[in-house]
């Protein structure tokens, strides 16, 4: 097994037991974001092994920064502590939905296993994948419209998120 | 270079992580964190895709790439008004329950 092969097993452990320990936690919703992060850092770390190197950086900067403090603020600033598990009329529907997912899985690694597309070597990157430069050049070319799109949506979000916060609106 | 099969197949196993949260928890700060898990495993699959198709005639190809600096962007705002929604939620039930919300249900 390559170093390669070896970290991405390494981080692919580690992304899937923090996100078992943020779904499991049902005591402690400062521990569950917390497990959040490990799964967000571990998940950059297996962009840079598929060299989308900006991506990654994007990544750690935007969703183990910026979003996970959103949620650790949010939670300490309402004091919310413990969640149980559903009981009484609610459980059948959600064990169902439990197995249904459970289903889901099963089936997708399975024709997974079987798609010979991915089980084929991989060519080298061109020079330049996934860096600064190419990606920059390709959102303000190609996906100009997507950016400005983007843009658009922060905004209306923005102004979504200050209405509904606000505790009256003048 | 990665065993594209597993790459792939870890994102399909936190994309069902996230499914099993979203449908236990009942606290909506842990839904949508959640949320958050589903849509992190579907940016894995779109970078390990870009991976394999990395290169269009000898030109890099990065649409992949490009399509997940958007659901970066569409994550963030859907935690901004999903964490609005909360602070509003609480404010008039004193509770982040979603059981308690339960206006619309039939």
């Amino acid at each position: 097994m390559t170093v390669e092969a070896t970290l991405f097993y390494g981080f692919a452990i580690l992304a899937v037991v923090s996100a078992l320990g943020m779904l499991l936690n049902f005591r402690n919703t400062v521990a569950s974001a917390m497990s959040l992060v490990v799964t967000m850092v571990s998940l950059a770390g297996i962009y840079v092994l598929l060299e989308a190197y900006l991506v990654a950086a994007i990544q750690v900067m935007v969703y183990g920064g910026a979003i996970v403090v959103l949620f650790l603020f949010v939670v300490m600033l309402l004091n919310l502590s413990t969640d149980e598990f559903p009981r009484g009329r609610r459980r059948l529907a959600k064990l169902a939905l439990v197995v249904a997912g459970v289903a889901l899985l099963a089936q997708a690694l399975v024709a997974l296993g079987r798609s010979p597309l991915l089980s084929a070597p991989v060519a080298a990157v061109p020079e330049g994948f996934g860096g600064y430069r190419a990606l920059g050049i390709a959102l303000y070319t190609d996906f100009v419209l997507l950016v400005e799109m983007a843009s658009l949506l922060l905004l209306a979000a923005i102004v979504g998120a200050l209405i509904l916060a606000k505790r009256k609106i003048d | 270079m990665l065993p594209m099969d597993h790459v792939v197949g870890l994102s399909a196993i936190l994309f069902a992580l996230g499914v099993l949260g979203v449908a236990t928890r009942r606290n909506l700060i842990a839904m949508l964190m959640s949320i958050e898990l589903m849509l992190n495993a579907v940016n894995l699959a779109l970078v390990a895709f870009n991976r394999i198709w990395s290169q269009v005639d000898g030109a890099a190809a990065l649409d992949g790439q490009v399509f997940v600096l958007m659901v970066i962007s569409v994550a963030a705002a859907e935690v901004a008004v999903g964490l609005g929604i909360l602070l509003s939620m609480f404010r008039n039930r004193d509770s982040v329950d979603i059981e308690e919300v339960s206006l619309l249900r039939w």
